[in-house]
């Protein structure tokens, strides 16, 4: 890994150092795409030009780059509702994904799926989910195929508080820990299953404290600090590539838009909402790479400008794209199969 | 050609499918060294070793979630179910992704993953071990769903699932394990989607599935002595349905009977009613349609009870007899 040159002296932290400049920048840049396409998201729902729902993951950001920076193309994510975050953590572009959530055949599934289901098997993103806990076993079955496949990738599964409570949650961590499959499970604690607060839910106070009952390391991280989650990161992918197994990561984190477009916010205060934009993790993290000397202000200003130019291209991009003509829709169920009639 | 057990028929396909294929591999509950709950793994885990015949904590929900994650990763899982009343644990993993994902990531993928499932009743398992909930599957767009009747097919019809790429669910009939016939020993695959005449007649075309083809087969040799010439199909496939099989039967014999082992209201057999009602075949009936199916109860412990539940060689003969005497 090439060396941090300028500020960085011997006090900073691992990931400033491990880290280059280019992916350093590159990771701002993808969590300033993330808050960009949500609110680009939610504009198009305010002024009536989108049609699904959608689950925004402004405030979280942190955890959805900081879980997914060091990720190849061949390691695999699984995630969820709210999953715009992940999908461009693990390489999805913002132009399909908008195509997607305006039902367009240039979108990642064709507009079949919408917000809730972008997935890109082209970047290794096994699909966000519309089911609470649905990507838990999946991700364990795609790391139960990479040790089978004997290769040297990792399955990186999202998940939030709410599905901590699923039996999905318990029987993954399960066998994910008996066969010590190569899995990170990362648990994106946003306070909140929809309307219940993870202290009337949940019976810990840390989920990460139920990894002890599959025995396997369950840490808990700053989510909205992206160095505190990808240095936990690290160490659990070392792990799992070690051959040692899985690896449960919480990181507390933050939603500051509601549940989805029917969310009143009456379950939570004003305050509590103000106090998390706060702790905002995009500029706190562009504060550090300005104190380390990573980024000039010059530089952190263009990833600002530039963003904005791509996600604004984006939405031109799926406004023009094409509604979906093939209304027989029922021969798309199955895979064609080879010599059978067209 | 030489004769093999359902049971054994299922083992060596499972074999050669493993021998062909590095990919596939095998999970389940108590299917390693115990050899699974009705022997059907048997040695398996000898032969291909612990990391292919894999045991699986009593996870039913996790395990089928395993299996969809595993094949979109590029390996080919075989899951069995215990008893497929537990597949009520999975229905989750089964209807929400395993059959939706290929259709709702646009066809960008598919998920090879193959469900066998012990199903049916006539074992004194009582309720929740005795169900035939395969109709509840095949409702399900995205899912192909089969119940093989015979050795051959109970072979053929895995080989097919296990090529196939997309998620096929297999109820194997409990009481057929034992059951023996000629089967092939080449590695012979049975199409999915198309059914089999087992028996030619011109009086009555008899839909049945599993267990019930042997009954209803059984019905039809009583019937043959007072001079009633049953045709019975052998439906093999429930998802896609062999349409044309049934409607041109049914032109030939103007009557049609479904027995089916599942309950009785909303079953295979209520949708190849409406299908042949909806069909050219229909100006063709000269009799209402029949359904025999299971009663509208869960399968009771006591073994006389237990068979009058569903459908016997002997109940399907008066049914079919009053059809085609005309006498309701």
């Amino acid at each position: 890994m090439a060396k941090v040159t300028g500020g960085a002296g011997k006090n900073v932290r691992p990931f400033y150092g491990k880290y280059s400049k280019d992916a350093l920048r590159e990771a701002l840049r993808r969590m300033q795409i993330i808050r960009k396409f949500e609110e680009g998201a939610e504009d198009l729902y305010v002024r009536g030009l989108s049609y699904g729902t959608m689950h925004l993951s402004v405030g979280q950001e942190a955890s959805a780059v900081g879980a997914t920076m060091m990720l190849r193309n061949s390691d695999y994510i699984t995630s969820t509702h709210r999953g715009h975050g992940h999908c461009i953590g693990k390489g999805a572009e913002a132009k399909y994904m908008f195509a997607e959530f305006l039902g367009k055949e240039e979108g990642y599934c064709r507009g079949r799926g919408g917000s809730m289901h972008i997935a890109d098997m082209a970047t290794g993103n096994l699909g966000a989910n519309g089911i609470v806990g649905g990507g838990l076993p999946i991700a364990t079955g795609a790391a139960m195929a990479i040790k089978q496949q004997k290769r040297d990738d990792v399955a990186v599964c999202f998940f939030g508080d709410g599905a901590n409570n699923e039996g999905a949650f318990h029987e993954s961590l399960n066998m994910a820990a008996v066969w010590k499959l190569p899995v990170i499970f990362v648990c994106e604690n946003n306070q909140y299953g929809m309307s219940v607060s993870a202290e009337r839910s949940t019976a810990v106070k840390d989920i990460a404290t139920r990894a002890a009952a599959y025995n396997m390391p369950g840490v808990v991280v700053d989510g909205n600090s992206i160095a505190d989650v990808a240095e936990a990161m690290d160490e659990a992918i070392a792990r799992a590539k070690r051959g040692e197994g899985p690896s449960l990561v919480e990181c507390k984190t933050y939603r500051t838009k509601g549940h989805s477009r029917s969310d009143r916010n009456r379950y939570r205060t004003k305050e509590e909402i103000e106090e998390w934009k706060l702790r905002d993790p995009i500029p706190a993290f562009a504060s550090e790479l300005l104190t380390h000397g990573i980024l000039s202000e010059a530089e952190v200003a263009e990833v600002d400008v530039e963003t904005t130019r791509e996600i604004a291209d984006a939405i031109v991009f799926a406004q023009n794209g094409t509604d979906p003509t093939h209304i027989d829709i029922a021969s798309e169920v199955h895979t064609p199969l080879a010599g059978a009639a067209a | 050609m030489r004769e093999l057990s359902y049971a054994q028929a299922i083992q060596e396909g499972l074999a050669q499918a493993m021998e062909a294929d590095p990919r596939v591999f095998i999970m389940g509950e108590d299917i390693g060294v115990y050899g699974g709950a009705f022997g059907v793994t048997g040695d398996l885990v000898e032969r291909f070793g612990a990391d292919r015949v894999i045991d699986t904590p009593i996870s039913e929900l996790g395990g089928a979630g395993v299996a969809v994650g595993a094949a979109l990763a590029g390996s080919r899982p075989i899951l069995e179910f215990q008893f497929s009343d537990f597949m009520t644990l999975a229905m989750e993993q089964i209807v929400n992704q395993a059959a939706k994902i290929r259709f709702m990531f646009g066809g960008k993928t598919s998920v090879p993953v193959v469900f066998r499932a012990p199903s049916g009743s006539g074992t004194g398992a009582a309720g929740q071990h005795s169900q035939s909930l395969e109709a509840w599957f095949a409702h399900v767009p995205g899912l192909k769903v089969v119940q093989p009747s015979t050795p051959a097919d109970a072979k053929g019809l895995l080989l097919s699932a296990i090529d196939d790429p997309d998620p096929v669910i297999i109820f194997e009939h409990k009481l057929l394990y034992k059951m023996k016939g000629d089967v092939p020993e080449t590695p012979d695959r049975t199409p999915i989607g198309k059914a089999a005449v087992r028996r030619l007649g011109k009086d009555v075309t008899v839909v049945a599935t599993a267990i019930m083809v042997h009954r209803s087969l059984e019905a039809a040799e009583l019937l043959a002595a007072e001079g009633i010439d049953c045709e019975v199909i052998d439906l093999r496939t429930l998802r896609p349905l062999d349409t044309a099989t049934i409607i041109e039967s049914v032109k030939k014999t103007t009557r049609l009977a479904c027995v089916y082992e599942g309950v009785k209201t909303l079953g295979i057999g209520t949708e190849i009613s409406a299908m042949i009602a909806e069909s050219e075949a229909f100006d063709y009936l000269d009799a209402p349609i029949l359904r025999l199916g299971g009663m509208e109860t869960p399968i009771p412990y006591n073994p006389q009870l237990e068979k009058s539940a569903v459908p016997q060689a002997d109940t399907i003969a008066e049914g079919l007899r009053k059809l085609v005497r005309g006498s309701f």
